[in-house]
């Protein structure tokens, strides 16, 4: 079971602080939907308004169709994974888990039936009795997991759930997660400042940014299609040249900046007026000895190489001593480019986006 | 004792281990070991001290349980500083639960320091205060009967009821802080999940917040009962005609029949049941030493 949600208006304040501002988005029932954005940018702020702990200060939101306004976190279809995971500590693992089910006045056989079932849905049979400080951070997180699905909620709400754990068993419980979203085929809404798991993750991300919704779309489209200036550089990483567009032509332009003209694509919404810069993935550039003709060439020196394995970051230089990088994937033949040796930096004007800064966040409350 | 020469030096360090030994040995174990041997040897007149009578006998510890009113006096006190402990914990609970997690941090001092000032005063003002407002005709009865509530006067100096009002008053802090700590290092987030799961607020504070908070209580809870069984100054000045404290007559053997062997071997008594006391109240509760200490 799982419903949808809909967030339409919503707008959160902190005295004069606006945390949230004017969020609209409609999460699909048995999505996967991550909210992404750096510390401070109103996430937490959402989830607490979705699992009901607070009102918005503005716009409504609706779960499975019904206005939530005034319905408090025990009323809710929802359950909450805190970051730290917010265990009881005195209680044993089965009772962890059933908690939510003896709240609802589930006699205790079947309370205890149903955590050993989960507990086997988590994979982690036989962990009934343990206490809660005998688990590894792992263990502990799918007893989390496991807690939040006992009450069967329509939608799980996910705040950064990982981040306590180490690599490894962080992307482990990644594949983890998605695969008991899948299972269960509740909404899940994931709440992180890391892009690896928004993309690797979601059907969906919503990136924020000082309490706005800056792009809702799928992985693929924020990574190869972002909207403005914050989404390129908050997911993935750019080389970001400031100037101005100089001629447009349909979809594309021609941008002028300190390193030469370059032909490029135009963002969503880029006006000749709007202020923008050109962003172009360390991926997307290639190092030639001569460049063709008509392409987008800055003539580079080699900084320092780090050779990464699957593939070779190059940090490189330009004449004027601007600093930009290139990635190139190892096939197994690529060569290393000695520090000091000259080259042309080259990037298809397909692939280099004129994209709008970020509006500047709202000052104080929005009239 | 190595961190300690190391943080403070060898002679500071000195200083603080002969002032806590000083303390201990001088003013706390000595005294009680000397009412201790006293406890066992007859109450005889001056010369008759260090002579043939003066053999060591549980015959002080006897004169109680040979004093059917001497047991009762001592069961009432017991019985009266549960009820004070138990009354304490009503009021210092939701305070502290206010005072932890509801109110925000720019009045928690404010509210501290309002619940702090009383203690500046003496407590033998604070007692004489209360003589002053629970009389007949006092500023309560005065004050109720302005409001309507009650149509008579209450006689509140009758039976226990002033010294049980005197006790709390006296020692609600001392289970307010403990058991403010205790909330206070909650997990808000805990107290969330079960929100989040479902759960009432009263189920909420039975499962979660109460276990957690129990070492606290029953520190509090132990140092408001020891104190209340152990207190002189309010039984006796917010005393009825029917009132009457254990240490009340303790105090009467040791200073108007001056006879310290008795009021000795009763002081004892009276440590000694409350301690065991407390230990099986603790036991019932599920309370260990290890976590009062924490």
């Amino acid at each position: 079971m799982s419903a949808a949600i809909e967030l339409a208006n919503v707008c959160a304040d902190f005295g004069s602080f606006r945390a949230v501002d004017h969020v609209n988005v409609t999460i699909k029932a048995g999505e996967f939907f991550s909210f992404l954005g750096p510390s401070g940018c109103g996430k937490t702020t959402i989830l607490r308004m979705v699992s009901g702990f607070i009102d918005p200060s503005e716009g409504e939101i609706t779960i499975g169709g019904q206005n939530m306004r005034g319905i408090r976190p025990n009323k809710r279809p929802t359950a909450l994974i805190f970051q730290n995971l917010a265990l009881f500590p005195l209680m044993p693992v089965w009772e962890n888990i059933s908690f939510g089910l003896e709240v609802r006045g589930v006699d205790k056989q079947t309370r205890r039936a149903k955590a050993e079932e989960l507990l086997r849905l988590v994979d982690l049979p036989g962990s009934a009795d343990k206490s809660i400080a005998q688990l590894s951070g792992g263990q502990k997180q799918r007893v989390a997991i496991a807690r939040a699905l006992a009450v069967e909620p329509k939608v799980m709400l996910l705040d950064e759930p990982l981040s306590a754990l180490d690599l490894k068993l962080r992307q482990h419980m990644r594949a983890e997660l998605r695969a008991i979203q899948k299972r269960t085929n509740v909404t899940f809404i994931y709440i992180t400042h890391d892009q690896g798991e928004a993309l690797a993750m979601s059907d969906r991300v919503g990136v924020m940014s000082h309490g706005k919704l800056q792009q809702v779309a799928t992985p693929q489209e924020i990574y190869n299609r972002p909207a403005n200036g914050f989404v390129a550089s908050f997911v993935g990483e750019n080389n970001i040249f400031t100037g101005q567009i100089e001629t447009r032509n349909g979809t594309t332009a021609t941008f002028r900046t300190g390193c030469g003209t370059f032909r490029a694509l135009l963002g969503p919404g880029v006006t000749d007026t709007t202020p923008s810069k050109l962003y172009v993935r360390p991926e997307q550039a290639r190092l030639v000895d001569a460049p063709p003709a008509g392409a987008n060439n800055i003539p580079v020196e080699v900084a320092d190489v780090a050779f990464e394995g699957n593939f070779i970051n190059i940090q490189v230089r330009n004449g004027d001593g601007r600093a930009l990088v290139i990635e190139a994937r190892n096939d197994g033949s690529t060569a290393v480019p000695p520090p000091g040796s000259r080259f042309n930096m080259v990037f298809a004007p397909e692939q280099a986006l004129i994209l709008a800064d970020e509006a500047a966040p709202a000052q104080g409350r929005a009239a | 004792m190595r961190d300690l020469i190391r943080r403070y030096g060898a002679p500071l360090a000195g200083v603080f281990v002969v002032l806590t030994a000083f303390w201990l040995l001088v003013l706390v174990i000595l005294p009680y070991l000397y009412l201790f041997e006293n406890s066992f040897r007859p109450y005889l007149p001056v010369v008759d001290i260090g002579g043939p009578k003066d053999v060591y006998s549980l015959n002080n510890y006897l004169t109680f349980f040979e004093s059917p009113i001497h047991i009762y006096v001592f069961f009432v006190t017991i019985i009266y500083s549960s009820v004070v402990t138990a009354l304490c914990f009503a009021i210092a609970y939701p305070l502290a639960y206010y005072l932890s997690k509801v109110a925000t941090s720019a009045v928690v001092p404010t509210l501290f320091l309002l619940l702090l000032i009383p203690l500046w005063v003496s407590e033998i003002l604070r007692s004489f205060a209360w003589f002053i407002i629970l009389a007949l005709k006092g500023p309560l009865n005065y004050g109720l009967m302005g409001l309507g509530i009650i149509d008579q006067p209450v006689r509140w100096m009758s039976g226990f009821r002033s010294i049980i009002i005197g006790l709390v008053y006296t020692y609600v802090l001392f289970m307010l802080f403990p058991v403010y700590n205790a909330v206070q290092s909650l997990d808000t987030n805990q107290i969330e999940a079960a929100e989040d799961l479902g759960s009432p607020w009263w189920r909420t504070h039975w499962r979660v917040i109460l276990p957690h908070a129990k070492p606290g209580i029953a520190s509090g809870a132990v140092t408001v009962f020891m104190l209340s069984a152990g207190s002189i100054l309010v039984p006796t000045l917010l005393a009825s005609t029917t009132s009457r404290w254990f240490t009340e007559i303790i105090q009467q053997w040791m200073f108007e029949s001056q006879d310290w062997n008795t009021g000795s071997a009763y002081a004892f008594l009276l440590m000694l049941i409350c301690t065991v006391f407390v230990t099986l109240v603790m036991r019932v509760f599920r309370v260990r030493l290890s976590d009062i200490a924490k």
